[in-house]
């Protein structure tokens, strides 16, 4: 077997045997936290040399068990492992989030935690995540991604209702149902694909759909839409998620925001492109895209609490992927596949920045904040950055992304590409709107002047959010930012800084992604034609 | 290929009564309306999974029949049945937890989603006191004149 076939399940079965491990260690903190970090370290070795290989050659298909072919002519009958550059390209962001958060998590953890943390669930739970995420982004027939999207959602329902406060509880009962419902659409959206054409096999099905009536073949491709559409939140999909993702502690939040959307919108691009090209729904996706854009903003201009301020970003920017992936260019698929990458980095960290805000000022909405950029210089430069990223001012990232989608939207020249590129220079401008009212709420006024200023929470609770509202001057000096947070998101605002420093290669690399995408051949012939 | 209308017409009625269900506010009624669609799911992959024949074990024949039945859509639906079931314990767990923190098990509306809902139209929440204290001596020494080294206007 060559070293690409051995490496391809890795990301999957590391964090899966990490889970295992960490769960036995329970007992012991240290041990348990070594695990994860060296785990998801590995897992991101492996990833940077799957990237390498698949950048390198043809896309890697890996037959698990050695199920391959058994007749010519019919697809493989087990569970397929496909890297091609963009899922290598997923694969490679992701696990830099997942370990960075890991990382912030712990280091919260050891200053904040005490012994009635649940720490002993935490960790394994997360490593299950990662390795969900993994599978999602690996698999290579419809039935594995659903399983994939389940092993996430179930360890995301653990995550997002840990400790189980009330006000917890009463968002993961939401999300639980919101997400199951998807669920149960794309398993219905997998049944009839199977009574349409006899295979799950996604390269199989991108050769054997073309059999398939134009309607029938529209209406199979609504119903994954429907599905992925829910995870992806895209509008009106998405009023789940403001709701649902703010109540999480911070690390949870920031890893949730950054990659669980994301998976839903890998899921789009794939059935997009793969399995229904042709772009039969590309105008239903334009309008949807156009309306995630903007109601997600304006939705976020009237927060007052910054995780659902954010979190109302977050739905808005996935307007964008959508847009790209919509255009069904070259130029527009590169752009989405960049953005996508840009996203999942800059939305991360900034909410790892509101974990600290929340630390260091005991209350995390517009109403009770001020004065930090007197109180921490250092915080007040650590939001800055990302939010200008997010914004799209230049040179970030965010820029970049933007002016490739742009630039596809004009070149695709119809009306409602025209309406879209309107739209996206406004959702930009109203991000950058959104952002410097947190800044000057949260930084520049004195803490005196917010109506709420008065108040805090107690004390900085890691995991656990049971902390009570006593006055602020009451409030115990919680020293200085812990190192073991301030690094883990320097890092990734360096990541961020890096994606722009490095724009020229990752731009060219998201390119040969999207032209992949787009010509369907050579996935067809990694899986049908290797046979292993 | 002959379609039988019973499990077709069993698919259409726990869906919709499944919808039903799930459009309540109770949780125990959401819990049970998802796995009537759950069930309905399972049922439409046997339907769609073709005819019944042999069970599909080499060397195995029943009733003299020449087809093999399709064993892939068995295996999904086991699958199904495996994930719909941990997620039923765990919305269970929530119930209870629901129940215990609220002493009912209807969900609530999010809190911060109502209050956000009200405010428009109003002064924004988060904004400054829309009348400026006048007696306020701005050249008061003030939080932001904390700075190491900055003196500030004193």
């Amino acid at each position: 077997m060559s070293a690409p076939a051995v490496l391809t399940p890795l990301p999957v079965l590391i964090p899966t045997l990490a889970a295992a491990a960490t769960l036995f260690a329970g007992r012991r903190p240290r041990l348990q936290r070594a695990i994860a970090v060296l785990a998801l370290t590995a897992v991101l070795g492996v990833c940077c040399a799957l990237v390498y290989y698949a950048d390198r050659d043809a896309p890697i298909a890996v037959h698990v068990g050695g199920w391959g072919q058994s007749v010519p002519g019919m697809g493989p009958l087990g569970i397929t492992l496909v890297v091609d550059r963009l899922s290598a390209l997923m694969l490679v962001v992701s696990t830099i989030v997942l370990l960075i958060v890991v990382c912030y998590a712990i280091g919260q953890g050891i200053r904040d935690g005490d012994e009635r943390q649940p720490v002993s669930i935490f960790l394994p739970t997360y490593l299950v995540l990662s390795a969900g995420v993994c599978t999602a982004f690996l698999a290579g027939d419809l039935f594995n991604l659903f399983v994939g999207f389940e092993v996430l959602l179930s360890a995301s329902f653990v995550l997002l209702t840990i400790g189980a406060s009330a006000e917890r509880v009463r968002a993961g009962i939401a999300y639980v149902m919101v997400s199951m419902v998807s669920s149960l659409i794309f398993l219905i959206g997998i049944a009839l694909i199977y009574a349409a054409t006899g295979t799950l096999n996604m390269a199989e099905l991108a050769v054997r759909l073309e059999d398939v009536p134009a309607g029938t073949r529209s209406a199979l491709f609504a119903v994954l839409l429907v599905a992925f559409g829910i995870k992806a939140a895209v509008f009106p999909l998405s009023a789940w998620l403001p709701d649902s993702y703010p109540t999480a502690p911070a690390p949870v939040t920031a890893v949730f925001a950054g990659l669980l959307t994301k998976v839903g919108v890998y899921a789009i691009i794939r059935t997009h492109s793969l399995m229904f090209p042709g772009g039969a729904l590309d105008r239903v996706l334009m309008v949807a895209a156009l309306l995630t854009m903007i109601i997600g903003i304006l939705g976020a201009m009237a927060q007052s609490d910054i995780k659902r301020l954010l979190s109302f970003t977050l739905v808005s920017h996935i307007g964008y992927m959508v847009f790209g992936i919509a255009l069904s260019s070259e130029l527009g698929m590169s752009g989405a596949i960049f953005y996508v990458a840009h996203h999942i980095v800059v939305q991360t960290t900034l909410f790892l920045v509101v974990g600290l805000i929340e630390r260091q000022a005991g209350a995390s909405t517009l109403q009770r904040l001020g004065g930090l950029a007197a109180a921490s210089p250092l915080l007040a430069i650590v939001f800055m950055v990302p939010a200008l990223n997010l914004g799209g001012v230049p040179p970030f990232s965010g820029f970049i992304g933007k002016v490739a989608l742009l630039e596809a939207g004009s070149q695709n020249g119809s009306v409602l590409a025209w309406f879209l590129v309107g739209g996206s220079v406004i959702t930009s401008l109203l991000t950058l709107y959104v952002m410097a009212r947190v800044w000057t709420k949260v930084f520049w006024r004195a803490r005196a002047d917010a109506p709420e200023g008065a108040l805090a929470s107690a004390s900085p609770a890691a995991l656990l959010d049971d902390s009570e509202d006593i006055a602020y001057t009451d409030r115990d000096d919680v020293g200085r930012m812990p190192i073991g947070m301030v690094a883990p998101t320097g890092a990734l605002i360096a990541v961020g800084l890096a994606l722009t420093v490095l724009a020229g290669p990752i731009f060219a690399y998201s390119e040969r992604a999207g032209a992949e995408v787009l010509d369907r051949d050579q996935y067809v012939t990694a899986v049908l034609g290797g046979g292993g | 290929m002959t379609t039988y209308l019973v499990p077709l017409v069993l698919i259409g009625g726990l869906t919709s009564a499944g919808v039903y269900l799930l459009l309540e506010r109770t949780l125990t009624r959401m819990l049970l309306g998802l796995l009537l669609i759950g069930n309905a799911v399972n049922l439409l992959f046997l339907t769609v999974g073709g005819p019944s024949g042999n069970p599909p074990v080499r060397g195995r024949t029943s009733d003299g029949q020449t087809a093999t039945a399709d064993p892939l859509a068995q295996g999904m639906i086991l699958t199904a049945i495996v994930i719909s079931m941990g997620i039923a314990a765990f919305v269970l767990a929530l119930t209870y937890r629901s129940y215990r923190l609220n002493s009912d098990e209807d969900v609530d509306d999010d809190a911060e989603d109502t209050r956000v809902s009200q405010s428009s139209g109003e002064a924004a929440g988060d904004d400054e006191p829309s009348t400026p204290d006048v007696r306020r001596d701005t050249d008061e020494p003030d939080e932001l004149d904390a700075l190491p080294g900055y003196e500030g206007s004193r």
